[in-house]
């Protein structure tokens, strides 16, 4: 028999995650610190009107392109959020999760050859999108030192003649960076000056704990260049109803438009009728989450300065990522330990690529409660690794 | 007008009343390292909320069910006719000095005031509002209304749903 496999698939890795992941869950009494999704259920208004979509029978396709009075809604959002102004008709695609405007987007932008610039650490997708979409994928290390921001030397050292797209994603998922306006407009310079397109992944816009966020598209130039994508995961607590979206120019969105419509033909009918409900009457819910994960974030950063582990402060999304260096052991073995000796689990920062050694995330969308326990284990843990290390 | 006095500071309060509301038991150096102040603001803030009778006491939630202690709780609808001099300000005084009653709210719609009453037997809660309530001269009627069970109080669900997320996501 024929080999019935894809080279370029058998060639993708798999996510580092879902080695850990196998050996957390032998382990049923742990706490865990390994999620990537909120802890708070998806607001009950929100909730009620996908129900009610279900009762008056709204269970057939909608336009490939998503509902029109959410395409809508979500023009107004990032009008009143971000200052951006898109026309539903022709610059907005409703997606399964933001993951699946990625993967089309990339697509849709990529010819074979292209090269895509990833900053890393980050999420987990943008590799094995990249290749399959027939790009070389190019990554750049972000540093602690920058906290872990991109600088606009660093993009321009990765550039060469064949990049076509950088992929910006922030808020980011490991670290919890952010750019702010300053650093956007850095290396907005860069990309112009070379002619990319960015695909900037916003999926945690909602979650910043200093200013509010930020996007590159509402700088001068770059709107143009820019696919933004979001979506209701993160912002709403939605990460079960897979529902993000894609904003950009209208050729762009036209393209995805074309692969979304063969590949998936339209995100699901219910969780857009309850998306609708969750942008029109959803602020307050998204204030109320983001004031408990801020309430978090200062109580783990207190914990970790206490406990002398290294760690920048991070203003985004729901993840801390302490230094763990001076146990001089790799974050596998860090967390593999932690795990085995103090039951608490975290996602070793190699998941989200080779930068991320030394490095751990933690997320904290757990209750407070949960991150006093894990965070008494994890000082007995460290203090027992300092102690071994002195003799 | 304290909104115009500071934002900060009013952001702070709303915030600290927001957590104690839920727990107040919270220790004052974690409410500190939480909201991102100084422990001796917290301090301070407490003491300010206290004297200004904004926060009124620190009760406990208690699910007396999983408990042996009988309790039955009343809701009372009260319909009252009012006289020249006494307003519903001047009876509700007069309702709410009883012990027994946990509350009294004045209500807009069908009737006046609702008198939340907590006893330990039927009885009791009858001999109250037979003996004491339904002889004051402005009370028309009453109706009174059981709790069987309770599901949810003071914002709290009365059982906890476990976390059903996976382990590890990216």
């Amino acid at each position: 028999m024929r080999n019935p496999l894809s080279d370029k698939v058998v060639a993708i890795k798999p996510s580092g995650i879902r080695k850990f992941f196998d050996i957390v869950s032998e382990m049923k009494d742990a706490i865990s610190l390994g999620v990537g999704e909120p802890d708070f259920d998806t607001p009950w208004h929100v909730r009620d009107e996908g129900i009610y979509s279900l009762e008056k029978g709204r269970t057939f396709y909608t336009s490939n392109s998503g509902l029109k009075e959410l395409r809508q809604e979500i023009c107004r959002y990032l009008h009143r959020k971000q200052g951006l102004t898109y026309d539903p008709l022709t610059q907005v695609l409703i997606t399964v999760g933001g993951s699946e405007a990625i993967d089309i987007g990339l697509r849709a932008m990529i010819n074979p050859g292209d090269e895509v610039l990833i900053p890393q650490p980050s999420y987990v997708s943008y590799e094995p999108c990249a290749v399959l979409a027939g790009a070389t994928p190019v990554m750049i290390n972000l540093k602690a030192e920058n906290e872990f921001r991109l600088t606009a030397k660093e993009l321009e050292e990765a550039i060469t003649d064949k990049t076509k797209i950088l992929i910006l994603p922030f808020p980011n998922n490991p670290t919890g960076a952010i750019m702010e306006r300053g650093d956007l407009e850095a290396i907005a310079e860069v990309i112009l000056k070379h002619d990319l397109f960015v695909m900037s992944d916003e999926i945690y816009s909602e979650l910043t704990y200093t200013d509010k966020h930020v996007s590159i598209a509402e700088l001068p130039g770059m709107q143009e260049r820019t696919v933004l994508i979001n979506g209701f995961s993160k912002a709403y607590a939605m990460t079960g109803w897979r529902l993000g979206y894609a904003c950009g120019p209208k050729e762009i969105i036209r393209q995805m438009t074309k692969i979304h419509q063969f590949a998936i033909m339209c995100a699901p009918t219910t969780s857009q009728y309850a998306a609708v409900e969750a942008l029109k009457n959803g602020d307050d819910d998204i204030v109320h989450m983001r004031t408990a994960y801020n309430q978090r974030r200062r109580y783990l950063m207190h914990a970790f300065r206490e406990m002398g582990l290294e760690c920048f402060e991070p203003y985004g999304a729901f993840y801390v990522f302490p230094c763990i260096k001076e146990f001089g052991m790799t974050s596998e073995e860090f967390a593999t330990r932690l795990l085995e000796e103090e039951k608490v689990a975290v996602v070793p920062g190699t998941a989200f690529g080779d930068c991320g050694e030394g490095f751990l995330r933690i997320s904290y969308a757990y209750s407070l409660e949960k991150l006093k326990l894990a965070m008494g284990r994890i000082e007995k843990f460290i203090t027992r690794l300092r102690e071994e290390q002195k003799q | 007008m304290r909104y115009f006095v500071g934002k900060v500071k009013n952001k702070m309060r709303d915030e600290l009343l927001a957590i104690i509301e839920k727990n107040s038991r919270i220790d004052l150096k974690e409410l500190a390292i939480i909201l991102g102040v100084e422990e001796i603001d917290v301090v301070n803030e407490l003491a300010a909320l206290e004297s200004e009778g904004i926060i009124c006491g620190y009760h406990t939630l208690i699910n007396w069910e999983k408990t042996d202690v009988e309790k039955v709780t009343a809701l009372i609808e009260v319909r009252l006719t009012l006289q020249r001099g006494q307003g519903f300000d001047t009876i509700a005084d007069r309702i709410k000095k009883y012990p027994e009653v946990r509350s009294v709210y004045l209500i807009s719609g069908g009737y006046d005031l609702m008198v939340i009453l907590e006893e330990k037997t039927l009885r009791q809660v009858a001999t109250f509002v037979s003996d004491k309530l339904s002889t004051l001269d402005q009370v028309l009627s009453t109706a009174t209304h059981f709790v069987l069970k309770k599901y949810k109080d003071h914002g709290t669900n009365m059982s906890e749903d476990p976390d059903e997320r996976e382990m590890i996501t990216p």
